[in-house]
């Protein structure tokens, strides 16, 4: 209140010219970073793809049909991961999908007291925020002896099935896939139910007030309304569990070859740009970056169609 | 009074009408209800196991000497991972300094001065970014840094590139969290402080970034913690040292650099028992950094609205 009133005069003034210039300057510097994100995605795939070209002129498309993976002979092909990179991601889904979607449903609807709902969806969330590095060494440690005793059960019991007609001696397929399944279950569970919670809440009280039970209106009702969002969850999962990299590496085995047992060692495209990177060179390095690229414009698709299919539902 | 109710009625209004726990749609209902309780279960289970076995295992071995001994050699007493802390907190650090200011002028220019079409191909493309593989970062970096100090003859694996590969990882979440919190300032603030005369770098500058400062500086936090936690960009651009890192000169700056995340990779797959509890010790430092920084920020959110 003492202050004494400042000259008018002195503070209203129009902006000078170093007042616009810094203005204009500005805002094209915040352009200029806005438009260098999706630069980025483009400066990725043009980097990987320059240090790719040498494998891509001496091997071509065979790259992708070839299995043998010999640095000896220089003879590279990426078959057998990308088939363990596909299997691996659709064991975790067959897993968290319904796990992930259940947990989505009994966080979205009255189950459970209100708290008690928060204090889980943030627990899920915390699922997302452990490094993958220590999920790696977990499994080592703690999942692969369980799965041993599981796995034995399975090839033992039902070894004539042609997906456990070798026993899990340790790292495999299985043991990658389950800890891929823990790994992107937040997504699916955090996806999921963000769109059946933005579901208006006139669809329950009207099929409630038809006399269905609460599992009728979830299954005819919710999970309809809801399903574009689910299925962008799912998506968004799958492209995850295809780039993950060290829990992965850590309990895959890295073994180049095809095999239908889900409890034999395999490899997946990360995993191998992981174990081998850091010793290769020469036409080596530029299959791996190969590899690389086959990597990053999988995940990419599913990625722009996850993204496309959520962006959907936000809109309407 | 309940004798004047006649015994029919009585079993009818029961067995019909209260008592349905023997219809199929009731049984189906409480069967689905049960299942869904066995999923949240099954959801939460591998969250206890790991963080109670990380716990059990990392306190066990951790002690003074973990902060400051370098990591000891197979079948050796003590040792410890200060030089991964070290590395981790410069791979970090760099990778903060690129993705912080890009980060947050990015999200200034979506929630600022951008138009709808605009805004909606970059938010998209911050998406898309964010699910690009962490190793794809790794061989990205590779190829920017690593080769062209290769090529300068500077050296080849070095902070730098870890740095750079982790700023790639950390850039979306920045944009996106800023963004946020940018949208979630009350129009009005600009419309008074572009009503007092301000320019649009005053109003953002002055008005806008300050109200959002907090929510941005635990977004960058969160970051930071995922960001220390990622290990596929590092093991082909920072690689590993058993050594300090050197900041000085800058040309013993340009070497291979140990980090947490490396380190547990390195240690959980070797057999020898006094590394592998370094590797637990590792996890868990850097399991708590995530956690508390998760917690931190949940609550900081709590307490903003």
């Amino acid at each position: 209140m003492n202050t004494p009133a400042p000259n008018p005069a002195k503070i209203i003034r129009p902006p000078s010219q170093w007042d616009k210039s810094l203005d204009r300057g500005f805002i094209w510097l915040t352009r200029f970073f806005a438009l260098a994100i999706a630069g980025i995605l483009l400066w990725i795939a043009v980097q990987v793809t320059i240090q790719a070209a040498p494998a891509i002129q001496s091997s071509g498309l065979g790259f992708i049909f070839e299995s043998t993976w010999d640095p000896v002979k220089d003879q590279y092909g990426v078959l057998p991961q990308i088939y363990g990179t596909m299997v691996s991601a659709l064991i975790a889904l067959i897993l968290a999908v319904p796990i992930g979607v259940g947990t989505a449903l009994l966080l979205s609807e009255n189950f459970l007291p209100l708290p008690i709902r928060t204090v889980m969806v943030f627990l899920v969330e915390l699922l997302a925020a452990i490094p993958s590095v220590v999920y790696g060494l977990w499994g080592i440690f703690v999942l692969i002896p369980i799965l041993k005793e599981v796995g034995g059960w399975l090839h033992s019991q039902l070894g004539w099935i042609p997906f456990f007609n070798t026993p899990l001696a340790g790292p495999g397929m299985l043991p990658a896939g389950v800890v891929l399944a823990i790994m992107i279950l937040p997504i699916i569970t955090a996806i999921s139910r963000d769109s059946l919670i933005s579901l208006p809440p006139e669809l329950r009280q009207a099929s409630l007030g038809l006399g269905a039970t609460r599992w009728e209106t979830i299954f005819q009702v919710l999970i309809p309304a809801a399903i574009s969002g689910i299925v962008g969850a799912v998506m968004l999962a799958l492209g995850r569990a295809m780039g993950e990299t060290m829990a992965v590496t850590m309990l895959i085995g890295n073994a180049n070859n095809i095999n239908i047992s889900i409890l034999a060692p395999a490899n997946t495209i990360a995993s191998l740009l992981a174990s081998q990177f850091a010793e290769a060179s020469g036409l080596q390095i530029s299959s791996l970056m190969y590899a690389a690229l086959i990597l990053f414009l999988l995940t990419l698709l599913v990625n722009v169609l996850a993204e496309l299919i959520v962006q959907k539902v936000k809109r309407i | 009074m309940p004798e004047s109710i006649p015994e029919t009625a009585n079993s009818t209004l029961t067995s019909g009408n209260l008592h349905r726990s023997l219809s199929p749609r009731t049984l189906f209902n409480e069967v689905m209800t049960a299942l869904a309780f066995l999923c949240g279960a099954l959801a939460l289970i591998p969250l206890l196991a790991v963080l109670s076995y990380v716990a059990i295992q990392g306190f066990s071995s951790l002690n003074f000497s973990v902060f400051t001994e370098l990591p000891p050699p197979p079948m050796s007493q003590g040792g410890g991972f200060g030089n991964a802390i070290a590395g981790t907190l410069i791979m970090v650090g760099i990778a903060a300094a690129i993705a912080v200011p890009v980060g947050v002028l990015a999200a200034i220019y979506l929630t600022e001065f951008s138009d709808p079409h605009t805004v909606r191909w970059i938010r998209f493309a911050t998406n898309v970014l964010s699910g690009v593989p962490s190793i794809i970062a790794g061989v990205f970096a590779y190829g920017i840094v690593v080769l062209t100090f290769v090529g300068l003859k500077w050296g080849s694996y070095s902070p730098i590139a870890g740095g750079v590969a982790l700023a790639v990882l950390m850039l979306p979440i920045i944009v996106r969290t800023t963004d946020e919190s940018l949208q979630l300032v009350p129009s009005e603030m600009r419309q008074a402080a572009v009503g007092l005369g301000a320019t649009k770098f005053q109003t953002v500058w002055g008005v806008v970034l300050p109200a959002a400062l907090p929510a941005i500086v635990t977004g960058t936090t969160l970051a930071v913690a995922r960001a220390s936690g990622e290990t596929a960009p590092l093991i082909f651009t920072a690689l590993f040292s058993p050594f300090w890192p050197q900041i000085w000169p800058p040309q013993q700056f340009i070497a291979p650099t140990a980090s947490l995340a490396v380190l547990v990779y390195n240690f959980a797959i070797v057999p020898f028992k006094n590394q592998q509890q370094l590797a637990w010790a590792a996890s868990l430092i850097l399991v708590l950094m995530v956690l508390l920084t998760s917690i931190i920020s949940r609550w900081a959110i709590r307490q903003r609205s």
